[in-house]
């Protein structure tokens, strides 16, 4: 547990939490990320204005940070972009099918004590613990 | 006012996942890491983004209509079909691949690291090649508007 940052967790969550909040008063929208990126794409809903402003917000945040000195996001990622494509792939195949992500289903839906967004995170959660295990430790250790 | 309004949501939430260190694959895969060194942090950024959400919800409820729109777009789905467990799978995969879900994708792209590029090229694809497959396989009638939860 060396790694645990408890308290810029729970402040980034809350602000996660607020951002959610405030869509929904402010404009009656729900904040699923995969949700506003993937109808944004697939131009099934013909509200572009409010997806593209949000989106763009996700990303000045980094850009503004770095006026208050910290540096850009570099994460770390795997070497090989075969590996990055099937996930990214898998993310985008996935989060559309099971219609929600970590936000849409995670946060909004247990926030709205929804069964359909409860049973989707325990799966994902589940799955990708599963993944991590094979990966990191492989079958069975 | 609607525009403006979404991209200050977009830079909180972004704000929130730099803070909380969730744009850094290796903290949430120290979470979904049971058998290594486990950073529980994920849990905390969860417990806290949910209890703000449902008090924020709450009061959307109580007021009946959001400030800037007509009215407010709950998801209106509950029933657990084979699309939701197959896609909550794919995608608990691909997330446990990397340590990148769809909002921490987009808030890094502003690195412009190809790594992050390649992930998020790949991302909207798979959206976009799911539902071409899913419009052909099934040309319903009936193209549900916002059937998305999130």
């Amino acid at each position: 547990m060396h790694n645990l940052t408890p308290f810029s967790g729970l402040i980034g969550g809350a602000l996660i939490g607020l951002a959610t909040a405030l869509l929904m008063l402010l404009t009656g929208r729900i904040a699923g990320i995969s949700g506003i990126f993937g109808g944004l794409l697939t131009r099934t809903t013909g509200d572009a204005g409010w997806r593209i402003a949000f989106i763009a917000g996700l990303i000045a945040a980094p850009l503004l940070a770095t006026l208050a000195g910290r540096p850009l996001p570099t994460p770390i990622m795997p070497a090989s972009f075969i590996m990055i494509a099937i996930a990214g792939l898998l993310v985008g195949i996935g989060t559309r099918m099971g219609s929600g992500c970590t936000s849409g289903h995670g946060v909004c839906g247990i926030a709205r004590l929804s069964t359909r967004s409860l049973t989707a995170t325990a799966i994902f959660m589940i799955t990708a613990i599963v993944t991590v295990a094979i990966v990191r430790h492989g079958l069975g250790g | 006012m609607l525009i403006l309004t979404s991209f200050g949501c977009g830079l909180l939430f972004g704000a929130g996942l730099l803070i909380s260190g969730m744009t850094q694959p290796d903290k949430v895969l120290g979470f979904l890491d049971l058998f290594g060194a486990w950073d529980a942090t994920l849990a905390f950024v969860m417990a806290g983004a949910v209890a703000v959400t449902a008090a924020g919800f709450a009061l959307a409820r109580q007021r009946g209509g959001p400030m800037l729109a007509e009215k407010l777009q709950w998801p209106t789905r509950r029933d657990i079909d084979a699309p939701l467990v197959a896609g909550a799978i794919l995608f608990g995969i691909g997330w446990g691949l990397i340590g990148l879900c769809p909002g921490p994708a987009l808030v890094n792209l502003a690195g412009l690291s190809l790594p992050v590029i390649v992930f998020v090229i790949a991302m909207a694809a798979g959206m976009i090649g799911h539902d071409l497959w899913r419009t052909r396989r099934a040309p319903a009638p009936v193209q549900a508007p916002l059937r998305a939860d999130g």
